[in-house]
């Protein structure tokens, strides 16, 4: 059974996103990507700096079987990246919502965040 | 959309946790949990992946070496006792591999085993070939099928089956006996030591669970996938096809010229390929850049593009290796096309590894 917090906004595409006390906003992939996933072997992240449109591709992860992209959730610049993922690719199946977040952005327009799916609804759509 | 075919071990499968896939039209595990922990399993203990889903076809009749060396681009001849097996591809009139498969010279003439994914097309083909022979086909889809492999695959299978233990020890690679209604061979797909039984599906369960308690692991095909291609070998569909030569998909070792009167399907045209220098041979790359190799990308070399036929991320050397076929010509430093990145690989000499360590330089 996949683990979705509570406290946390989702998109369709697995990506989960939780705002900081600055406003900014950190992105990963939730529980239920990194089970359908299988073990993660490599991320590719994003720069710093970069600019994107909600439902870019932002970076990759590859597990052994396949790869994936990730997608910017929401439009924004990245003022962020997690520099230990791409030495620890394990920790996205082992800490998706902590340790393994992906990277960071400043919305460009902060009432982006009002359309995404809450908990409930995101547990909805996998079944959870 | 018809139905997703079971083997005999199917509820073994959820007992143990497997995530079950569609594979081949079959219903199979992928794994029971990592894939990664499966195949270092293998590495270095003991795993057991249920093939079942595999084809075992009989051939027997007063024709049946005659036929097998028409159908089979290496020569049965070599079989000369009982137990041997021979790996061969089967080739159509275009010389392109229909199938790899396994053939084993038996008391009753031969067995063979075909591919999951090939069997409609592999049998029709068969039966095809055999109405100017006085041979006849027997399917034995009655037949689970069990790869038991890592370097104590041999001593826990013993262990759990000890009937068994004197059949095993007289076997020696690449052999295969029958014992009784089972079948017991040395023989496997991941560059270990092990074997592949092959036995009654209604007996099938009991041995899984004999073999779990002996400390043998439940391990899903996609630890089979990242083994063989550690080790090498071949997987239809990717390394070949029916538009792909055994001499451009590295299986020209498989290829038996002499004698050279023996008219095997395919032999013209692979023969004139041969004379002429094929134009594509098959190597084994190591990713130096980032990412990860996988089937469909593109490789350039100074001799031309070729393509990778499988890729992944090695669990047992933690970076990516990959087939691939590319001009003959190709050496040294290659790139390969990843996501739109060229990254640098290394054309190195298969297998990348064996009894769990690192072969190539």
């Amino acid at each position: 059974m996949s683990n979705v917090p509570a406290e946390l906004k989702y998109v369709d595409t697995h990506e989960w996103l939780r705002v900081e006390a600055d406003g900014t906003v950190t992105i990963g992939i939730t529980d239920h990507a990194q089970e359908l996933l299988g073990d993660v072997v490599y991320v590719e992240l994003p720069e710093v700096g970069a600019n994107y449109a909600a439902g870019d591709t932002a970076g990759v992860v590859e597990s052994v079987k396949a790869a994936s992209d990730i997608y910017a959730p929401i439009a924004g610049e990245v003022v962020a990246i997690n520099e230990e993922l791409p030495n620890a690719p394990e920790s996205a199946n082992s800490d998706p919502y902590g340790e393994a977040w992906f990277f960071r952005v400043k919305p460009a327009n902060p009432a982006d965040l009002d359309g995404l799916l809450d908990a409930a609804g995101y547990a909805a759509l996998i079944g959870a | 959309m018809t139905a997703l075919q079971r083997t005999p071990l199917f509820e073994a499968h959820v007992a143990a946790g497997g995530k079950l896939v569609d594979f081949a039209g079959w219903e199979l595990p992928i794994h029971y949990g990592s894939q990664l922990k499966e195949h270092d399993t293998v590495r270095s203990d003991a795993g057991v992946f249920d093939v079942s889903h595999m084809t075992v076809v009989d051939v027997t009749g007063p024709d049946a070496t005659r036929y097998l060396q028409h159908l089979l681009a290496n020569d049965v001849a070599k079989l000369g006792v009982e137990g041997k097996a021979l790996y061969s591809g089967m080739l159509n009139q275009r010389g392109g591999v229909i199938d790899d498969l396994i053939v084993y010279r038996t008391a009753w003439d031969y067995r063979v085993v075909v591919n999951a994914a090939t069997r409609t097309k592999d049998l029709a083909w068969m039966r095809e070939q055999a109405v100017t022979f006085h041979v006849e086909l027997t399917e034995r889809p009655e037949l689970a099928m069990l790869a038991i492999q890592g370097p104590q695959a041999i001593a826990k299978t013993k262990a759990a089956k000890p009937e068994l233990a004197a059949l095993i020890d007289s076997l020696q690679v690449f052999q295969g006996l029958p014992a009784g209604e089972w079948f017991v061979a040395r023989t496997g797909y991941t560059g270990e030591d092990g074997l592949e039984i092959m036995l009654p599906g209604n007996e099938a369960i009991a041995f899984w669970n004999a073999l779990l308690v002996a400390g043998v692991a439940p391990t899903g095909l996609g630890a089979r996938d990242t083994l063989r291609l550690e080790a090498g070998m071949n997987l239809y569909g990717h390394e070949m096809d029916d538009h792909v030569s055994p001499l451009a998909a590295g299986m020209g070792w498989t290829v038996a010229w002499n004698p050279p009167e023996r008219d095997f399907i395919g032999r013209k045209v692979i023969e004139a390929e041969k004379a002429n220098g094929p134009a594509f041979k098959q190597v084994g790359l190591v990713l130096e850049g980032r990412g990860v190799l996988r089937a469909g990308q593109i490789v350039k070399t100074s001799a031309g593009d070729g393509v990778i036929t499988s890729g992944t991320f090695s669990p047992t050397l933690k970076l990516s290796i990959a087939m691939a076929r590319v001009p003959s010509a190709a050496a040294g430093t290659v790139e390969v096309d990843i996501r739109g990145k060229l990254e640098p690989a290394r054309i190195v000499k298969m297998p990348f590894v064996r009894n769990g360590k690192q072969v190539f330089e």
